[in-house]
């Protein structure tokens, strides 16, 4: 597997990623969490092509309201298939059933193929709408949003803290990255390399944690106690109802597909 | 090791999902606001380790480190992994949404096992004991892993049996780089920062 293909997330830019303001950016955070909550289990629970279908579409559409960078969306679409396409591609050869048609002398059978199909619609649409609605939240204000919709603090502080670390270890990574570098360390596949690395990954650990004790001492001598504020008042506002307006009878209307 | 959304039956899903709630909640009750910037680091290290690929033969592998976090954190390792992999899905794509309870569960339970099974022998006297605990560590938790992305494959229906099986085949040399990475990891930890792994400093000299 290519290198550049098998991992799209190579590096985190978290709050640094730029993209063009959109309609879906005027929408309530709270709002955006809970309809892709909501539109994840109604694709994920239908079992009807019409409704699949439908919803990739609304997927894609999502995405292209959130103006979402094309080639970097693309690419983690890609990496979201690498994990799946040898079950999608074995599927229909280990599921039994009437043949579909024969590749060197196995049988694939119509319902595995449509088995596969489904789960590439499904995959497809969760992951366009999850990018499109949340994937464009700043990770902090996403923190925030979780906050206000009674997520536990505890696990709020820890995503917070996990999004800041995030910067940190990988410019510390690539820091010492860069110095084996310096001394013609090369990836090989050796002892000797897995050793080094195995250093470097608790050398990492060390130096970031020795780094977050400092952080935490500096934040309990400005009052720290286990707690953060909220200052940021989230409010719906007439885009917000406009959009439930739209999204929620639509979300009836795709379980209601089911049914017929 | 993350599996998408729409592969798994719902029974599935949902008892994945009642498992990482559960796990979470005890994970949450045992980390105190002290501990959260421990736990939020090894969060962040387990997402920067998806992307140190070492190369193996013409292909390459990336780290996942389960063992090694869990080694550190014991049952915190579940907030922690809840965390990143919600990162990882909402910001790369990576898994999906309703499946991030079985996902986690599936890296973060065997994360929980080794710290059980193995913190004592990493905190052994000699260094060459701990090494061996430390790579059966690394490696039993990937291990684990697949075995457990396995079975959630295998109860959700009879045709994902060969995937099933494929994905463990496919993931013996992640076991035996993460033993050996795992290990050296330990071994420098003990020396530098002992408290890391839980290990009383006094046991280091006695």
């Amino acid at each position: 597997m290519p290198q550049f293909l098998e991992h799209s997330g190579t590096s985190w830019k978290g709050q640094k990623v730029k993209h063009d303001l959109s309609v879906i950016d005027k929408l309530d955070p709270r709002l955006r969490v809970i309809m892709v909550t909501l539109f994840a289990f109604v694709t994920v629970l239908s079992e009807s092509f019409w409704v699949l279908s439908l919803g990739v579409l609304v997927g894609l559409l999502l995405a292209l309201l959130a103006q979402l960078n094309v080639k970097r969306t693309l690419r983690r679409v890609i990496a979201m298939d690498m994990f799946m396409i040898f079950l999608v591609i074995m599927l229909p050869f280990t599921t039994p059933g009437e043949a579909l048609f024969t590749v060197a002398g196995l049988s694939a059978s119509t319902a595995g193929f449509l088995h596969a199909l489904m789960i590439l619609l499904k995959a497809h649409a969760v992951v366009l709408s999850l990018l499109a609605l949340v994937g464009t939240l700043s990770a902090t204000t996403l923190g925030h949003a979780l906050a206000h919709l009674r997520v536990p603090d505890k696990l709020v502080h820890l995503l917070l803290f996990t999004v800041r670390y995030l910067d940190v270890i990988g410019q510390e990574y690539k820091r010492m990255r860069r110095a084996m570098q310096a001394r013609a360390f090369v990836l090989r596949t050796d002892m000797h390399t897995w050793r080094s690395i195995g250093y470097l990954i608790g050398m990492l650990l060390v130096h970031s944690l020795e780094r977050s004790e400092r952080i935490m001492d500096a934040m309990k001598c400005r009052g720290y106690k286990g707690q953060f504020y909220l200052f940021d008042d989230m409010a719906l506002g007439t885009h917000d109802y406009r959009f439930m307006a739209l999204f929620l009878p639509f979300l009836c209307g795709l379980i209601g597909l089911n049914f017929l | 090791m993350h599996i998408v959304d729409g592969a798994l039956a719902v029974p599935v899903l949902a008892v994945g999902a009642a498992l990482t709630v559960a796990g979470v909640a005890i994970g949450l009750k045992k980390m105190d606001y002290d501990h959260l910037p421990q736990v939020g680091v090894l969060s962040a290290v387990f997402f920067i380790a998806s992307y140190v690929h070492l190369p193996i033969g013409f292909s390459s592998v990336h780290l996942i480190l389960n063992g090694l976090i869990g080694l550190a954190l014991g049952w915190a390792a579940f907030p922690a992994l809840l965390v990143a992999l919600f990162l990882q899905a909402v910001f790369f794509g990576f898994g999906g949404f309703l499946v991030l309870g079985v996902n986690v569960v599936n890296i973060a339970l065997p994360a929980v096992m080794v710290y059980y099974l193995c913190g004592k022998g990493i905190s052994s006297s000699s260094p060459k004991v701990a090494a061996v605990w430390g790579a059966a560590g690394g490696a039993g938790a990937i291990v684990l892993t697949t075995v457990m992305v396995a079975f959630s494959l295998m109860l959700s229906g009879e045709a994902f049996l060969l995937a099933a099986k494929m994905t463990f085949v496919a993931h013996i040399p992640v076991m035996i780089v993460e033993g050996f990475v795992t290990a050296a990891a330990v071994l420098l930890i003990r020396k530098v920062k002992p408290e890391f792994l839980n290990i009383k400093e006094s046991s280091e000299y006695a």
